[in-house]
């Protein structure tokens, strides 16, 4: 007995992305079956509609509001090692078959693999998410006023503030995935985001913040507890902040990370390093270290599809397979990878649900969802207090990594000095640097609030973009270099 | 399916139902069809093959000085109507800019030159993967420390591009792009290094050597090994061009429009003014024929020009679009999508000679990360690259950031090579720049 969302889902799917066409289970079949006769092991095929908005307030007016409508269909083909792709932004048979078989070229040798049929067993437990349509939660007088609001705060706060851009977007994305190995899957996944950039100037000195967030639930979000007008505060604090920042230090130093946004230090320090694709292939500084240590042992990291109504969570991932909590170090000790089918296959274990692809024009492989690191026992003062001198970072605007040699960078945009345990002045913005299997092994307190981000995370791998969370409670990394200016030598 | 008669004609029906509608002053329609192949190989295997395929459309309606934007990939009529009417719709509700609007019509281009942007090939998947076995194979014997890889790749694109406006503007152009690429990865002991190389052309007989890509990928990789963390210093910095060109890219950014209408620029109010040496020109040629960012015209229509940037370090030029250039009271410099082939006039020495001038200090071959502020031209950002003493390369260095700021870097820049390398957004040789600290141990 199929759950109720799903077959719920699975009919809304069949309704907006293939009757239209008028494609039914036994065209599918026959697609996939042309596919698989090729020597070709598995393959699948995954049909998305999408509609999305935006709208942009600057300079007082409701300056820019757009709208795109998008879908399309993508067959992928796999043969061991290889990939066949092909998409087709019609949904219509012609266009199916075409993308097919431009798809199975990709098999010079293979086994000949039987469909498998689809049937109605447990497809997943999770219910994150409503699929209504958020573009539809307000009308757009409200919208227009929403963004007025929180407009008026943020210069209501300050004479300083003298440019404020608000935007709020939102997405609808309807997903049916039909494989050869028995998948056939649908998820209806909301979108939505509110952000708020500021710039500051005072004495001929000038500087920006920008503070936000979303997830999978409606435009409502953001009236609930003055949430919106939340942003606009914070935005416009973040920047009278940075007008007092002094020169950022230079070297080696303790660091104390903030709750919350700043586990992008996890995302860009293992995250990356524990996709399963780096490591079949054994590019990762994480390649066969399944079972050591690798970070200290008070860290217990995570990568969490199922918390619900956030950003980086999927009831099912774009494989069809069901999201899970995958803990991927325990207690500093190397646990699992993130993996897909492809991946899962050739490593010899199962798919985590961490298979991600930005639309169907995109192949789908290992990416993150929610990424956090549990609570651990110490009360962020005392972390604070701990440092005799070094840096506090709360804010950063993004990150990167080379996962084969491992290093990493994460760049401040609030950050403030520890001097004798208390928080002094606050610094510029500094890029900070490490190599992520040793950084994680100096975290030597971990703070017991966990927080996630507020659902504004991006990540970028190989051309795709896809929506992630991040987390973490307040830590302290013992030694990690920071890219300031000030050098005593 | 459609082609590329077909998408001009939807473009033009599309401006026409458009204007008709009621309240409607002025219409902008673009589109574009593309097309191109993807074709890897990991290890003398194939990996992938990806065919692509897509089309789209974008409309603005403007209902005097109000306007709403929609963007669909479907394009048979109904999806068109729906089009029209949604991006009508939003223009009721968005609230008139006085900016807003057109391109002024005079400024529109006249004539649109053939750039010699399109050099179609009919390269097969066959014919691509055996190019990436090319590459890759190269690098792979190279050297013994070459242990593993990322792959090497080989791709295609052609794009029909469409643009049109209720001024009269109907204008389109083909072109095509092709790209090879490798990353192989080298070992000692327990520590791995990756590097890459690529070469990309608007036609696939100026792509460079296939070997040579993979033999540059293997030699990158293998000098990258060994690589040590040095100690917080202040110390020149050579930036190679493709770092160069990252460099000079903030700098495109600072004198764009929209940075500049918003405050949000460390070069605001500089023009006219002295912010480099005064042997630092730059140019733009947007006509360069096959050039990588060359364009008839930019993103409203508007005729595209060679102009000075930098003339003896004085910055000529801000780059606007018409709505941008309008908030400054200034005139749109047809560079409404960004700036096109900007140039860097070389200097006299070679990376070499540049080395031996800058004596000690850092040669950087990698950037990470993004911690450049442009409001403030605050630098930090994490670096790979050599350490140098007496002129020679030591030994390789890694997990450092330099950081400091770009006003700085601009007046106190000692030289420019003249090593130019055209792959990049800005087209420069090696960037010799004076102190900047350096955080390590």
């Amino acid at each position: 007995m199929v759950p109720l969302i799903m077959s719920n889902n699975i009919e809304l799917a069949r309704k907006v992305l293939l009757e239209p066409a008028g494609l039914h289970d036994a065209e599918l079949e026959k697609i996939l079956s042309s596919i698989l006769g090729h020597a070709v092991d598995s393959a699948d095929l995954y049909f998305q509609g999408s509609r999305s908005e935006s709208w942009t307030l600057e300079d007082g007016i409701i300056q820019d509001a757009s709208y795109s409508v998008d879908h399309g269909v993508g067959v992928r083909a796999l043969s061991g090692e290889k990939t066949g792709f092909a998409y087709s932004d019609d949904i219509v048979l012609p266009a199916l078959e075409q993308a097919a078989s431009a798809a199975r070229t990709i098999a010079l040798a293979g086994s000949n693999s039987q469909l498998k049929a689809w049937n109605n067993k447990l497809i997943t437990p999770h219910n994150l998410y409503l699929p209504d349509n958020p573009l539809n939660s307000l009308l757009d007088a409200d919208k227009i006023a929403l963004l007025h609001s929180i407009n008026h705060e943020a210069r209501r706060i300050d004479p300083r503030i003298n440019q404020v851009i608000v935007s709020l977007s939102g997405s609808h994305n309807v997903v049916l995935v039909v494989a050869s190995d028995g998948t056939f899957a649908a998820d209806v996944r909301p979108m939505v985001r509110l952000n708020v950039s500021v710039v500051a100037e005072h004495n001929g000195r000038r500087e920006r913040a920008s503070y936000g967030g979303g997830g999978r639930l409606d435009y409502t979000m953001f009236s609930k507890a003055d949430l919106g007008l939340s942003y606009a505060r914070e935005a416009v604090r973040q920047a009278l902040v940075n007008l007092d920042a002094i020169a950022a230090p230079a070297g080696n130093m303790p660091v104390v990370l903030g709750a919350g946004w700043p586990g992008i230090i996890l995302h860009e320090a293992v995250g990356h390093g524990l996709e399963g694709d780096f490591n079949r292939k054994k590019s990762s500084a994480f390649s066969g270290r399944m079972g050591e240590r690798v970070a200290s042992t008070q860290c217990t990291v995570v990568d969490d599809g199922t918390i619900p109504g956030r950003r980086g969570s999927l009831n099912v991932d774009d494989e069809g397979v069901p999201t899970q909590c995958t803990t991927l170090i325990e207690n500093g000790i190397l646990k699992n990878y993130m993996q897909d089918k492809l991946n899962a296959r050739l490593m010899n274990t199962k798919s985590t649900g961490n298979g991600r692809r930005e639309s169907y024009a995109h192949v789908p492989m290992p990416r993150m969802t929610n990424t956090y690191m549990l609570a651990g026992k110490y009360d962020p003062a005392e972390i604070i207090s701990s440092v005799e001198r070094g840096l506090y970072a709360v804010s950063f605007s993004g990150g990167q990594v080379d996962i084969t040699s491992g290093k990493f960078v994460f760049s401040a945009s609030e950050a403030y000095l520890i001097e004798n345990g208390k928080i002094t002045r606050p610094v510029k913005g500094a890029t900070l640097i490490g190599s992520g299997p040793e950084v994680m092994t100096k975290v030597s307190m971990v703070g017991n609030n966990l927080q996630l981000d507020t659902g504004v995370g991006v990540c970028g791998k190989e051309g795709q973009s896809v929506p992630v969370g991040v987390g973490q409670p307040t830590i302290l990394v013992d030694e990690i270099t920071v890219g300031g200016t000030e050098h005593n030598a | 399916m459609i082609d590329e008669q077909q998408l001009t004609a939807i473009v033009s029906k599309m401006l026409n139902a458009a204007t008709a509608q009621p309240g409607v002053t002025a219409v902008a329609v673009g589109g574009s069809l593309d097309s191109g192949l993807s074709a890897t190989v990991r290890l003398g295997e194939v990996e992938t093959i990806e065919f692509n395929r897509d089309k789209s459309l974008g409309i603005t309606v403007y209902k005097g000085q109000c306007k709403g934007s929609v963007s669909i990939t479907d394009l048979n009529s109904e999806a068109i109507d729906a089009a029209i009417k949604a991006a009508c719709r939003i223009a009721d509700y968005t609230e008139p800019d006085p900016y807003s609007g057109l391109a002024d019509k005079e400024l529109l281009a006249k004539n649109i030159p053939d750039l010699k942007l399109y050099h179609p090939a009919a390269i097969t998947a066959e014919q691509a993967l055996d190019y990436a076995k090319q590459c890759e194979s190269a690098a792979l014997n190279y050297d013994k420390r070459i242990t593993n890889s990322e792959g090497g790749s080989f791709n295609t694109h052609e794009q029909y591009y469409v643009y049109g406006n209720s001024d009269g503007f109907l204008a389109a152009y083909p072109s095509s792009r092709y790209s090879a690429s490798c990353s192989v990865i080298g070992q000692v002991g327990d520590s791995m290094q990756r590097d890459y190389d690529y070469a990309v052309a608007r036609d696939v007989n100026d792509l460079l050597d296939l070997t040579q890509i993979g033999t540059n990928a293997a030699a990158k990789t293998i000098a990258r090994l060994g690589a040590r963390k040095i100690a917080t210093c202040k110390a020149p910095v050579l930036l190679e061009p493709k770092m160069a060109a990252s460099f000079w890219h903030t700098l495109l950014a600072a004198i764009s429009g929209g940075n500049l209408y918003r405050k949000s620029s460390f070069l605001l109010d500089c023009l006219h003014k002295n912010i480099l040496p005064k042997f630092i020109n730059i140019k733009e040629y947007p006509h360069l024929p096959k050039g990588l960012s060359s364009a008839p015209f930019d993103h409203e229509g508007v005729a595209t020009q060679e102009k000075n940037i930098i003339t003896d370090g004085v910055l000529s030029t801000y780059l606007l679009s018409s709505y941008s250039a309008r908030r400054l009271g200034l005139q749109t410099t047809g560079n409404a999508g960004g700036a096109h082939n900007c140039t860097l006039t070389p200097g006299t020495m070679d990376q070499a000679q540049l080395i031996k001038q800058m004596h000690t200090g850092l040669i950087v071959t990698e950037l990470l990360g993004s911690g450049v502020n442009l409001v403030t031209g605050d630098y930090s950002q994490g670096a790979a690259g050599f350490w140098v003493e007496n002129g020679t390369l030591q030994y390789p260095v890694e997990e450092i950031t330099i950081a400091g700021n770009l006003r700085d870097m601009y007046a106190n820049l000692v030289a420019v090579g003249n090593d130019l390398d055209h792959r990049y957004s800005v087209i420069t040789g090696s960037v010799l720049l004076e102190a900047m600290t350096i955080a390590g141990n």
